[in-house]
């Protein structure tokens, strides 16, 4: 056992448990931390797998800039926050059921596929990588347009922001 | 390789060749390696933050006339372990109402998100922690983690006055990253690099001279995440007690308190490494000891004007802050990465037609860029001097709560 699978497996533990506490915490803010975590697991697999990249990415996009928020918007809340009525619903059968019908199928699509059980090749030209990706996302012929859409997106979701919140003269 | 020239390759080759004698497998010996050079460098910033505690006692003392600490040993250069022995015997108070957890998480978190900056700090050429190739992003995100630990301080108090420090926090901290990433990004496009080290590699004119708009900007907006004055409104005395750590007594109070002056250090490090050349120096390629101690004074030299910052400035008001923020710092930043980009492309388009030598192709391209940025300065100045604000619009007179009852007629007469 290599000491990069013992990590794995701890992360693995680590984030599947702080997933489930996200959604079986009584309370906002623990459930804002445990997803954190998870994040920062998650962060840790693309580390493991070589994607610095995404790694940091994922820590300043999801731990900096959205759980921030979502610690801040449950900050103006002291009381209302601590839930006291029951966690499950009449109908968790069925979402159990969907859930891991789910997982049964992606199991099984990922134990048919031959990359499954190969060892993940290494990857060529690691300090030229970010580059390749930057220039791939404004190459014509490859990912240029859903870029600029998604920019136009964020550009009308700020200006919403903007209208929504700024001052209206009367 | 030899000892004098790079003991600690020379120490970590030892070692790994020692284990590997044992019988270890290669990955073990490097996880090992790391995790020791992990502890090496974690105990290390905590040592020279003693040091630059009594530093800033010192300085502070001789600015306002008066010692500072001159009892324990010489000079009192032995002040702060008597204050850290100090600090461990002060009971842990949890104020009614506190969310344990996240009250007991937030020092933690505050001080471990300033020291995994040190993870990427190049010390010399060939001592750094990992190389890792988008360093500047990596300590973006990190920045982020500290942030977090300044909230959850706040909010689990169960105090108006941390809550009210914590709301200001993420306003200053939040909003300080914009321009800090925007400045970061002319490095980056300066060294065609996003690993720290390799940028220090590139520094063969230093950025400061390239870009001294960036430097600044960078510089202020770092002392703004710090939360340290001018920017301490996250812990104005005058009007939140302490902010968000009020409510802290102990080692949990201590770790706040070594967390900030550490961040001042890594910030002034941080400069130092990605505008001042970091190790860079006479000799320091062949002998890469020496890219350490060049290191040290660069940072030094930063540090000390970060505490006369801290010294000598007034606290800033909420909305200067932010207003220096958005309307200053965000703009000026947006302007320097465009130009910056365009002149740098321009310069390259433009060079195979220009006769010069290769020695000589730095200096020219730092010449156009330090034209560039003396350009912008004077544009900004005018700009300044033409939209000056006038005045402050004045939304409500002060109201005191309490008036003191009209005394009694006998008392006047």
């Amino acid at each position: 056992m290599t000491p990069e699978k013992i990590i794995f497996i701890v992360v693995a533990l680590v984030t599947l448990g702080a997933a489930l506490s996200v959604v079986i915490s009584r309370n906002l803010i623990h459930s804002a931390l445990w997803l954190i975590l998870a994040l920062f697991g998650i962060a840790i697999f693309y580390v493991l797998l070589d994607a610095g990249f995404f790694a940091v990415i994922q820590v300043i996009i999801y731990i900096g800039a959205i759980a921030i928020l979502f610690i801040f918007a449950a900050m103006l809340t002291r009381r209302v926050m601590q839930d006291t009525g029951p966690q499950s619903n009449p109908n968790w059968w069925l979402g159990a059921l969907i859930a891991l019908l789910l997982f049964a199928g992606i199991a099984l699509i990922l134990v048919n596929w031959q990359g499954f059980t190969t060892s993940a090749p290494e990857l060529a030209n690691p300090s030229g990588r970010i580059s390749q990706l930057g220039l791939a996302l404004v190459s014509a012929d490859q990912y240029v347009l859903p870029f600029e859409l998604a920019s136009l997106l964020l550009v009308a979701a700020m200006i919403g922001a903007i209208f929504v919140a700024g001052e209206k003269k009367p | 390789m030899n000892f004098l020239s790079d003991p600690i390759n020379f120490i970590a080759n030892w070692l790994g060749n020692l284990m590997l004698g044992w019988g270890a497998s290669q990955s073990l010996v490097t996880f090992i390696l790391k995790f020791i050079g992990a502890g090496l460098v974690g105990v290390f910033g905590f040592s020279l933050v003693i040091f630059t505690i009594w530093l800033e006692r010192k300085l502070y003392g001789r600015i306002q006339d008066r010692l500072g600490p001159n009892r324990v040993g010489p000079y009192g250069i032995f002040q702060t372990i008597p204050d850290i022995i100090k600090i461990f015997t002060k009971e842990y108070i949890t104020p009614v109402g506190a969310d344990k957890v996240a009250y007991n998480l937030a020092p933690i978190l505050s001080v471990s998100a300033v020291l995994l900056i040190w993870a990427i700090l190049p010390f010399a050429k060939t001592i750094v922690g990992t190389d890792v190739n988008v360093g500047v992003l990596y300590v973006v995100a990190v920045g982020g983690i500290g942030a977090l630990g300044i909230i959850l301080a706040g909010w689990s108090s169960n105090n108006k006055y941390s809550l009210l420090g914590a709301f200001r926090a993420v306003a200053q901290i939040v909003s300080y990253e914009v321009p800090m990433v925007l400045a970061l990004l002319v490095p980056v496009l300066l060294g065609r690099t996003m690993g720290i080290n390799s940028l220090v590699n590139a520094q063969s004119v230093w950025f400061v001279i390239m870009s001294p708009i960036a430097a600044f900007i960078f510089f202020t907006s770092s002392i703004a995440e710090t939360g340290r004055a001018p920017f301490d409104l996250l812990e104005a005395e005058s009007e939140l007690v302490a902010g968000y750590q009020t409510e802290y007594s102990g080692l949990k109070f201590g770790m706040f308190y070594v967390g900030e002056f550490l961040h001042a250090f890594t910030i002034s490090a941080l400069t130092a490494t990605l505008f001042l050349g970091g190790w860079r120096g006479p000799w320091a390629e062949q002998i890469p000891i020496l890219g350490v101690i060049w290191f040290f004074i660069k940072a030094f030299i930063v540090y000390f004007a970060v505490v006369l910052i801290r010294i000598s400035m007034p606290r800033l008001r909420i909305d200067q802050m932010l207003n220096f923020n958005w309307k200053f710092l965000t703009p000026l930043a947006l302007v320097l990465l465009i130009l910056t980009a365009l002149v740098d492309k321009l310069f390259f388009v433009v060079l195979p037609g220009i006769p010069i030598t290769e020695t000589l192709i730095p200096w020219a391209r730092a010449g156009v860029h330090l034209l560039i940025n003396i350009i912008i300065i004077l544009i900004t100045v005018q700009l300044l001097k033409t939209y000056r604000i006038k005045g402050v619009r004045v939304v409500g007179e002060p109201r005191p709560v309490a008036v003191a009852p009209e005394p009694p007629a006998s008392v006047i007469s």
